[in-house]
């Protein structure tokens, strides 16, 4: 069928595509190819003379049955032997399987690069072309190392040809996204941003791309294309349609270009100049202005056209966020869209408006449109554009439409997706908390919650409900009342039973006055659900039966029975046995003022921040990272891919909620981002064993936890015993000299322990000193070993740690005195209880003072103590991992370091370096399986640090680049530099 | 920025692919077919009454064209999950006789505009080709990828103006039939 091929047709390939496609089954079509196969390789390898249009012709075959695919492992020489052919076609085809089969690091580049200089010099503009859209493909450093120096030069010489340009633009691009290193900036620069005034609007079109990605990097080096930008987009927007002929698409003058350079002036503030800010303005003014002119074209290619614009114009208008008259006729705008007929509209339209809500100039005209998203909500066929529809919602939010929107919200749960139910319970409930005028509606609204949606109502909202009945007096007879009514319910969730437990268990006396709800009732109702309920709220329902014994006496008798019948004190499930006979025994053998006392209503919660609030952060973003840094990242487009279609919810919702500070407590301790697993387990005993201060039935679940706590309050005994000899010692010997300053080697041995916790930490001919340490959230502890090495004592022997400077402020390191004397051959330990404070980057100094000989010795070291043994690991799927990586993408953030290998790079060896660093290594999240990415939280008393990480190899080179996202700069910084050392 | 093009044809094979970001082989095939079911799952609820809340861009009948970036763009999000991080976000499909062709890009992009690039490209395969026809497509693999290559490089966009993305092959044309 070589008819349908246009030009000089290779008849051998279509007769193979021929084939193919008449091949029945697949495993004819594999015969077919492996026939085929076999016939080129045997001619690659056979007739050393085949000429281009053979070679051409195969190679061809090859790139076909590679997208069919196959792989491909031969045919790369031939194809590089087409490169230096002189007949354009044989050379496209070298060039393309190139780009589409070379990786980057093949041992062919050298061969590459070659050609590619060839063609380059060869001053014909489609050789050009077609050897920078090589370059630009496969952009590998060699590439980078032999032509980023030339390829500036292409682009702003005066006599190259609009297409090499635009090639040589996208080609410079590549090279400065993969090698920014070798792109110099230079000369060049300024003549790069002048680009955007060319006559021709393809070099303008390719080169915006380059500018945008070099002004993202150097903001104030190219802050001359503002200007050009706007004068440019003002002559593109005041156009006539036919002005601009072929970049004319369906009426509407240029209209990628026209997004590219609204695009461009989003990275940056608005234009101080005020005729260039005028001139913007107009231009937006227009473009609004148009929206409202009946279409030139019924065809929907205009009106996407036109609106594709249109919604980047409302980008930049959001963006700039200081023109009311704009933001409001933006949001009239997105208003009308909401009712438009296509799907596509007023889901980009919910999606717009979502961000202009947060705006303090259009937050009014958003709320006018409350009624239509309500409808969208309720009416819109397609789930994704309902879920736009909550978001808005949510973000529309203040105390004035609170309660309509919760409500709606509330219905809307009903039926909502199964998907999205975890997430909008989440929004309700945060909602009904921020913006609660009465408490009581807020226990409703959360009692409702759990009613409609109890599935997905997870751990911290019912903590929370708790929290705040715990902390307002005013509330607790309401919630008590509303509780009883709610489980008389034949069937209701076991969330309703555990918050109706906890709250009648605690406030069951006020109302215990109506007959109604007498105590016994009370008591009845609730063990009425007590068989149907797994073992953890069985365990709630026995403590709250327990604190039933104290606020109601009279129910002592049956709740004795109770405890006392098989399936409780023999229960198979050793917490619920141990409770009920701990429980009966406390109850027959405590008095009242005993029981008074240790059933005593639990105290108010401290202040904390909303665990629900933490909870949504958990399931969206980064560990803990601050409201503003999340405000900023709200508008970022990552470099790194990944999808965050939510991103600015979060951050609306982080910022709305930080800005009104929740008026009650905590339950939990905020683990957001401790690991999965561990932290639900660890907190949910905290809640379940609420009372286990009260009761002795109080099993730690979180033994490793709890005690390595509990031994950092606890001294050893070894160590209290030195603390009273030592207090009376070293009055008698003060160390008389001044610290010796760091040892030069100092920072060496620091590094030697960045990734590993225990060895030796020094060691000269007299003195070993070994150090073992162990960290957990932002303590951690350490002990250090001194080593006698002589046979002689040591005597006056004193050491003490100093935080240097700011450090000060930021660690807190607290240690007791050691023994003064060494004896010959002895060791001596002492304990250092460190706590993290904030981010630091100094090391605390250690000074050791002692006598050998009559000589004094002075020693000062760094202790290693670094940011990163505050990690805890975060693991995570790759769809969150680009997520977060794609939040945390301001220039600041990240720290990148390319270095030469200074130890092997065996994979073995960097795994357990990076384990060793206290980041939990992911898998299978890089699209290169060579990298490494890494996800950890770093525990400070203050707060939480996200840190992402990402180490690429290159073996051949012998270099890593290694990149951290932090949610605090300085963090990035610091961890850059300490693990830049240790590969 | 733009992660790949593809096109395939109704029974979802291959017909054009083209990455702008590594993506090992082994990998191609399952994100291609995730992009393909994500693309033809829209088909069978194209049904007329439906064809406002889904469905896909279509060129059947050649004015008809309808979009629905919401539906296509979470089956993009969701589906790709699974294949690659790197090259998940919206997928825009665009139709053209008996093929589809879908880029995918960063969410970040302007989804409109990317939308209508996907068109436009398809306009430029029917102009070259006058009605292009997965056959054209499969015979002419190197000039369909001289088209891709003046229209978008390394993921963004070069040239939008028809004649000039096609001068080159005309050019060509010309040598090779004098």
């Amino acid at each position: 069928m070589p008819a349908v091929s246009k030009g000089d047709g290779m008849r051998g390939l279509a007769v193979f595509i021929s084939d193919i496609r008449n091949c029945k089954s697949k495993e004819a079509e594999i015969k077919r190819i492996n026939k085929e196969l076999a016939n080129i390789r045997s001619k690659f390898k056979g007739d050393k003379a085949l000429d281009g249009y053979s070679k051409k012709k195969y190679v061809c075959k090859l790139l076909f049955i590679f997208l069919l695919g196959h792989d491909i492992d031969f045919g790369h020489m031939e194809a590089v032997n087409l490169l230096s052919s002189n007949k354009y076609t044989e050379k496209q085809i070298g060039y393309l399987f190139i780009s589409v089969l070379v990786n980057s690091n093949s041992e062919l580049i050298r061969l590459i690069n070659n050609a590619i200089k060839n063609d380059l010099s060869s001053r014909n503009p489609t050789f050009m072309c077609l050897a920078l859209h090589c370059i630009a493909n496969v952009g590998s450093r060699e590439m980078a190392e032999a032509f980023a120096s030339e390829i500036p030069r292409i682009l702003v010489a005066g006599d190259t040809m609009d297409s090499v340009k635009q090639s040589a633009a996208l080609c410079l691009l590549r090279l400065y996204k993969t090698s920014p290193d070798l792109v110099l900036m230079g000369e060049w620069t300024s003549r790069v941003v002048h680009l955007l005034n060319d006559q021709h609007m393809g070099v303008v079109t390719a080169a915006i791309s380059l500018i945008t990605c070099l002004s993202q990097k150097n903001p104030d080096e190219f802050k001359t294309c503002v200007s050009l930008a706007v004068s440019r987009l003002s002559r593109i927007v005041s156009s006539a349609s036919t002005d601009l002929q072929d970049y004319t698409y369906y009426f509407v003058p240029a209209p990628w270009l026209s997004c590219k350079l609204l695009r461009l002036l989003q990275c940056y503030p608005p234009p101080e100049d005020g005729a260039v800010k005028g001139r913007l303005v107009e231009c937006l003014e227009t473009i609004l202005n148009k929206a409202q002119e009946p279409p030139k074209s019924k065809k929907v290619q205009h009106s996407n056209a036109k609106n594709a614009i249109l919604f980047e114009a409302i980008s930049l208008i959001i963006h700039y966020d200081s023109e009311p008259n704009l933001l409001v006729r933006a949001c009239n705008q997105l208003g009308q869209f909401l009712q438009h007929r296509e799907t596509n509209l007023r889901y980009l339209a919910l999606e717009s408006m979502c961000t202009l809500a947060s705006s303090e100039f259009s937050h009014e005209a958003v709320k006018t449109h409350i009624e239509t998203v309500i409808n969208a909500l309720k009416t819109e066929r397609d789930v994704s554009v309902r879920q736009r529809a909550a978001d808005l919602l949510y973000a529309m939010c203040d105390r004035s439409n609170a309660k309509q929107i919760v409500a709606e919200m509330l219905s809307y749960l009903e039926t909502a997706d199964y998907s999205i139910r975890e997430e909008m319970v989440l929004k309700v409930a945060i909602l009904a908390e921020k913006y609660a005028v009465d408490y009581s509606w807020y226990v409703d609204t959360i009692l409702n919650l759990i009613r409609i949606a109890g599935d997905y109502v997870s751990e911290e909202v019912w903590y929370r409900v708790i929290q705040i009945v715990i902390n307002r007096d005013d509330v607790q007879g309401y919630a008590a009342k509303t509780v009883f009514e709610a489980l008389q319910a034949p069937a209701c969730h076991e969330n309703m039973v555990k918050v109706g437990g906890y709250i009648l268990g605690e406030f069951g006396n006020l109302i215990a006055g109506d007959p109604r709800s007498s105590p016994l009732v009370q008591f009845n109702l609730l063990h009425s659900k007590f068989h149907l309920c797994s073992v953890p709220t069985r365990a709630l329902l026995l403590s709250a039966y327990i604190k039933f014994i104290n606020l109601f006496p009279e129910t002592k008798p049956t709740i004795q029975e109770v405890l006392r019948c098989d399936s409780q004190i023999r229960n198979s499930d050793v917490e619920l046995q141990q409770r009920a006979v701990e429980y009966l025994k406390l109850s027959s053998i405590a008095s009242t003022d005993v029981l008074a006392t240790v059933l005593e209503e639990m105290p108010p919660f401290p202040e904390r921040e909303s665990s629900i609030l933490a909870k949504l952060k958990k399931k969206k973003g980064p560990g803990a990272v601050s409201v503003t840094e999340l405000e900023d990242n709200k508008r970022e487009g990552g470099e790194l891919n990944g999808s965050s279609d939510r991103g600015p919810d979060i951050a609306a919702m982080a910022a709305s909620n930080a800005s009104t500070p929740s008026p009650s407590a905590d339950l939990l301790g905020i683990r957001s981002a401790a690991p999965v697993g561990a932290a639900p387990t660890s907190a949910g005993s905290l809640l379940v064993d609420v009372f286990s201060e009260a009761g002795p039935a109080a099993p730690s679940l979180a033994v490793n936890d709890d005690g390595f706590l509990r031994d950092l309050e606890q001294p050893t005994e070894a160590s209290d015993a030195l603390l009273v000899e030592g207090s009376g010692d070293s009055d008698s010997a003060p160390p008389s000299e001044d610290p010796a300053a760091p040892l030069s080697e100092a920072d060496e041995l620091l590094n030697k322990f960045v990734c590993k916790n225990n060895g030796v930490l020094f060691e000269n001919q007299l003195l070993q000193i070994g150090i073992k340490s162990e960290y957990r959230q932002n303590l951690g502890r350490m002990y250090l070993f001194y080593g006698n090495k002589t046979s002689v004592q040591f005597a006056s022997f004193s050491t003490t740690v100093t935080c240097p400077g700011e450090l000060q402020s930021q660690l807190n390191v607290q240690t007791k005195p050691v023994e003064p004397i060494v004896e010959g051959g002895a060791q001596i330990q002492q304990v250092l209880n460190i706590e993290c404070l904030t981010d630091f980057s100094d090391a605390p100094l250690l000074n050791i003072k002692f006598r050998y000989g009559g000589a004094l010795q002075n020693l000062t070291l760094k202790l290693p103590v670094t940011i990163n043994k505050f990690f805890q690991p975060t693991e995570m799927l790759s769809h969150d991992f680009f997520q977060r990586w794609k939040q945390l993408s301001q220039p600041q953030q990240e720290a990148q370091k390319i270095f030469k290998a200074n130890h092997s790079m065996d994979t073995e060896v960097l795994k357990a370096k990076l384990l060793g660093l206290g980041m939990a290594l992911l898998d299978n999240v890089d699209p290169n399986p060579e990298n490494y990415v890494c996800a950890g939280v770093i525990q400070t008393k203050g707060q939480q640090v996200g840190c992402l990480l990402r180490l690429e190899p290159n073996a051949q080179a012998q270099m890593y680049r290694l990149t951290l996202r932090c949610s605090k700069d300085s963090v990035s910084r610091r961890l850059c530099e300490l693990l830049a050392q240790q590969f | 920025m733009i992660k790949f093009v593809l096109m395939v044809n109704r029974q979802g094979q291959t017909r054009l692919s083209r990455y702008y970001q590594p993506v090992e082989l082994n990998r191609r095939a399952t994100l291609e077919a995730d992009v393909v079911r994500c693309c033809l799952s829209r088909k069978k609820e194209q049904v007329p009454e439906v064809n406002t809340t889904c469905g896909l861009y279509t060129l059947e009948p050649r004015s008809a064209t309808v979009l629905c970036l919401p539906t296509v763009f979470v089956c993009g999000v969701q589906r790709l999950q699974t294949g690659l991080p790197s090259v998940r976000g919206p997928v825009h499909c665009g139709r053209c006789d008996r093929l589809r062709a879908s880029i995918t890009c960063h969410v970040s992009q302007n989804e409109l505009s990317i939308y209508e690039l996907v068109h436009n490209f398809v306009e430029v395969l029917d102009k070259y080709f006058s009605r292009v026809s997965e056959l054209d497509i499969m015979f002419n693999l190197d000039r369909v990828h001289i088209i891709l290559d003046e229209m978008i490089q390394n993921g963004h966009i070069v040239e939008t103006n028809k004649s000039r993305i096609l001068a080159p092959l005309t050019a060509l044309d010309k040598m090779t039939s004098s």
